[in-house]
């Protein structure tokens, strides 16, 4: 077992190789990150990003390679373990207890035993001394994601670590606080720490990272200094060929066109002590329209298409209009019934059922709105028809998959997410609601699923698009509102919207006023 | 110190899963075995006893049919409860109460006669199994309370109202004092299929169409697909604007009308008039018989002749060796137990975990992990 000699690199990894079942999820990875530098691993979702710094982290065994930390070979086999060499980690989906304040879910981890104060204390300092301010005594519960994203930071500084990986931090920020998270990372830079910086967003990672390793298919398809690179170049390198740009032809007419989908004056309660209570949303979506919704993930998107799929019914009839007419106080079904279709952000669990066939999976939306042709006679379901009907999906949406008919489950998350939108799309419906569509989705599949909501907008449905993804809303929508706490500012033109706008509103300046917001900050 | 976790597998082997009940029947005749030679008995002998013997001859198959007609109706109910999630456990209770309704037309009426009366009967039972599993369904619906717990805790109500009725009101005046109801009148007994061979009603036809239906409800029709979205991924139920509520009632009180028709079915077949105790354990042991069955209504049937063969080998035990017949709600007990820990086993695989403090090792061998 040679030792390394090259003294500068922190980390080196070695043919890494992870699979599951028939998937190799890395497949030989090699991988160095010198001191002080911020290395990005790039690559679409489903690369194998995650499955690799699992492995570092020691959440995940890897079937063969070898890693050496500070030119050692080691065995990382479990958190404790690659804590205690100096690799600390902040993970893309907080792993924090809302009901406990900032200072105990650091404690929680740390387990030296020192008092809550201490500790607080620490990281009050620590917070501020990195341009991170955190009010150690503040329940996590009442904290943005961006300030919950600073607990994480905080406590995996705290471990005084070498070596700190960031999955996919800036999902999940406002520019503005990507910004000040940046300020951040160079900081620690220059203090000789490494980053190892998980990401699919190129412009940060042509900014702030000095090499990058680019994962493709689980394998590494090449090294390079992102800024010697484009961003076009990079993605070249992400997806393994060029990714057709979406075309979207300016909307015509929209001011005269009917009204769709009307949200007038909704409300609603929170339903549990952590869930955001929506104020008084107004918004029109009318034929021929993409409206975008933008906002940090947790201000209430996720209670806002509830409310407007009739998941959740509402007391007032009126706060929901599908065509002219109230909808407030109808179900999912009734909703469906005229007209509208839904998809929801999560995949597997709710918009499908993994464990059943796709023709199944078809008819969890649509036994209503296609029951003479899907149920005969005596509830009895048409197994044919829905089989078919799935196959035409299948084939209109280019959903790859192993078998005739798989379940849910066996599909990747951007196929999935084909045949989910497409099982919508194949209703020709009046009003489309998706939150999230292309979250999770390789860059391909994304463009397809964008094209399709923009097409089928022009032909004179209304479309209503929730997403995180200021990339996406910018490339699809006719006008963009921003949710924050609960609130939905005025929709933004198209042409008048900028990324500083929106973000200055996601960021929770006051709705309906970026323009103010702009001049006094 | 050594602890032990259990991983999920990335792929469940779909072999297995379909063994898993065999696997399962023969661990138990293998612990079974054990059990027999610690007392003493040569199991061979036991098994022969145990197994065979009980259903050599015509008419002991006939009682076999009448032991597993109602582990099969009851059991096929309780399938769509699980296949939905929802834990129905007091369908012992259930029975009773579909005994005691459908009971109330010949024991208030003994003077009503006729071709009507049975049907009446049945429909009764049927009503009164699901009027009962009603009761935690609504303080599920309305109260989210536990259906397992308040499930139970009703059986334990409708045996002590079964005992208070037949030792009160409706103790059969001329009986002696005896805590039983008056014989039911012939249009009240539940006819025998041959009784030329043996002793076997129709409550065994009920069981097998029982099973035929529900296998199509769950297999064909948009209300078992219903059954099987809520059961396995909720918030896609409410997604596709499937009702859970609406749910918990249909799934209990299908499953009551079933443990209901059991429950009169076998106080007008095989007893023909009420008393104290009318059931040994039929709800109860029909849990097992839905779980060995795959939660499939079909192969619940087969499983509700394993199961009643296990009551006859118990009686047959008992009066050729001499050996107490709770040998078998022992051989009920470790059958569930194996067939769940199979289940388990087939989607987790089990790790034993050294609880000492991890230390750093150099980098051997990584190949093995897998």
């Amino acid at each position: 077992m040679s030792a390394n000699q090259d003294d500068a690199n922190l980390l080196e990894v070695r043919g890494l190789t992870k699979t599951f079942g028939t998937l190799t999820a890395c497949d030989h990875i090699d991988l160095t990150v010198a001191k002080g530098e911020i290395h990005a691993l790039l690559g679409e979702n489903g690369a194998g990003k995650s499955t690799l710094v699992k492995m570092l982290f020691g959440t995940l065994e890897p079937n063969s390679g070898e890693i050496f930390w500070n030119g050692q070979a080691v065995t990382i086999t479990n958190p404790g373990l690659a804590k205690k060499l100096g690799i600390g980690m902040v993970f893309q989906h907080f792993s924090l207890f809302e009901a406990l304040t900032a200072a105990e879910n650091i404690a929680l981890s740390l387990d030296d035993g020192s008092p809550i104060s201490t500790i607080a204390a620490k990281a009050r300092a620590l917070s501020y001394s990195y341009g991170l301010p955190l009010d150690p005594q503040s329940l996590v519960g009442d904290l943005s994601v961006g300030e919950r994203q600073r607990i994480e930071i905080i406590r995996c500084l705290l471990q005084t670590p070498q070596l700190i990986i960031l999955d996919e931090p800036t999902s999940v920020l406002t520019p503005q606080e990507a910004d000040k998270l940046f300020e951040t990372l160079e900081r620690l830079r220059s203090e000789g720490k490494s980053i190892l910086y998980i990401s699919h967003r190129l412009e940060e990672v042509k900014r702030i990272c000095d090499r990058a390793t680019v994962l493709r298919h689980g394998k590494v398809v090449g090294h390079c200094n992102p800024r010697k690179e484009t961003a076009a170049s990079l993605a070249r390198m992400m997806v393994g060929n060029d990714v057709q740009a979406v075309v979207r032809a300016p909307a015509q007419g929209i001011e005269t066109a009917p009204p769709l989908l009307e949200i007038r004056a909704l409300s609603r309660k929170p339903a549990t002590p952590f869930s955001i209570p929506l104020k008084n949303i107004n918004l029109t979506v009318r034929a021929g329209e993409v409206i975008g919704i933008a906002g940090v993930a947790g201000n209430g998107q996720g209670e806002f298409f509830e409310s407007v799929s009739g998941e959740v019914p509402q007391q007032d009839a009126a706060s929901v209009r599908i065509r002219s007419k109230d909808a407030g106080g109808l179900s999912i079904t009734g909703r469906r019934l005229m007209g509208a279709a839904f998809v929801p952000e999560e995949r597997l669990g709710h918009g499908a059922a993994p464990r059943m066939k796709l023709s199944e999976n078809l008819l969890l939306s649509r036994h209503a709105t296609d029951g003479k042709v899907f149920v005969g006679a005596g509830g009895m379901v048409k197994s044919d028809a829905i089989y078919a009907a799935a196959q035409r999906i299948i084939k209109a949406m280019d959903v790859r998959k192993s078998a005739a008919d798989p379940e849910a489950a066996a599909l990747s998350g951007g196929n999935l997410q084909k045949f989910i939108v497409g099982r919508e799309l194949d209703r020709r419906p009046g009003v489309m609601v998706v939150n999230q569509p292309t979250w999770g989705v390789d860059a391909g599949a994304a463009a397809h699923i964008r094209q399709t909501l923009i097409e089928l907008a022009r032909s004179g449905s209304a479309v209503l698009v929730i997403s995180q993804d200021l990339d996406e809303l910018f490339e699809i929508s006719d006008a963009i509102a921003v949710m924050h706490n609960g609130e939905l500012s005025k929709p933004l033109p198209i042409a008048e919207a900028t990324f500083e706008k929106i973000g200055l509103l996601m960021g929770g300046a006051e709705p309906g006023h970026a323009e103010h917001a702009l001049e006094t900050s | 110190m050594m602890r032990l976790e259990l991983v999920k597998r990335p792929q469940r082997s779909m072999l297995f899963s379909a063994l898993s009940p065999f696997i399962a029947f023969a661990l138990t005749i293998i612990a079974g075995a054990i059990l027999f030679a610690l007392l003493g008995v040569n199991p061979l002998k036991a098994f022969q006893i145990y197994f065979l013997e009980p259903v050599s001859q015509v008419w002991q198959l006939h009682e076999l049919a009448i032991k597993a007609a109602p582990l099969i109706l009851i059991g096929v109910g309780l399938s769509v409860c699980y296949r939905a999630n929802i834990w129905n456990i007091g369908a012992e209770g259930q029975f009773i109460m579909g005994g005691i309704v459908g009971s109330s037309i010949p024991v208030l009426f003994p003077q009503f006669e006729g071709p009507l009366v049975l049907p009446l009967m049945l429909l009764f039972g049927m009503v009164g199994g699901a009027a009962y599993a009603a009761i935690p369904a609504l303080l599920k619906a309305r109260f989210n309370t536990n259906e397992i717990l308040t499930s139970l805790m009703l059986v334990y109500v409708a045996q002590l109202f079964l005992d208070w009725l037949v030792r009160g009101p409706w103790r059969d005046p001329k009986g002696f004092n005896f805590p039983q109801t008056i014989q039911f009148n012939d249009s009240a007994i539940l006819p025998e299929l041959m009784p030329a061979s043996g002793r076997a009603n129709w409550g065994f036809v009920f069981a097998l169409v029982a099973a035929v239906l529900v296998w199509i409800l769950m297999s064909r029709m948009l209300k078992g697909f219903e059954v099987r979205v809520l059961g396995a991924s909720p918030r896609a139920g409410r997604f596709a604007g499937f009702g859970i509520k609406r749910m918990v009632f249909f799934a209990f009180m299908l499953s009551g009308a079933l443990a209901g028709l059991a429950g009169i079915s076998e106080v007008s077949g095989a007893i023909g008039q009420l008393q104290p105790v009318i059931s040994p354990g039929y709800g109860f042991a029909a849990i097992i018989v839905a779980f060995l069955g795959r939660l499939n209504p079909l192969g619940i049937v087969a499983a509700g002749l394993v199961l009643a063969l296990t009551y006859l080998g118990g009686e047959a035990v008992q009066s050729a060796l001499g050996i107490s017949d709770k040998v078998a709600r022992v051989f009920q007990g470790m059958l569930l137990f194996f067939v769940l820990g199979c289940d388990t086993l087939i989607h987790y695989r089990i790790r034993l975990i050294g609880l000492a403090a991890p230390t750093l090792e150099a980098a051997p061998k990584l190949e093995e992990a897998r």
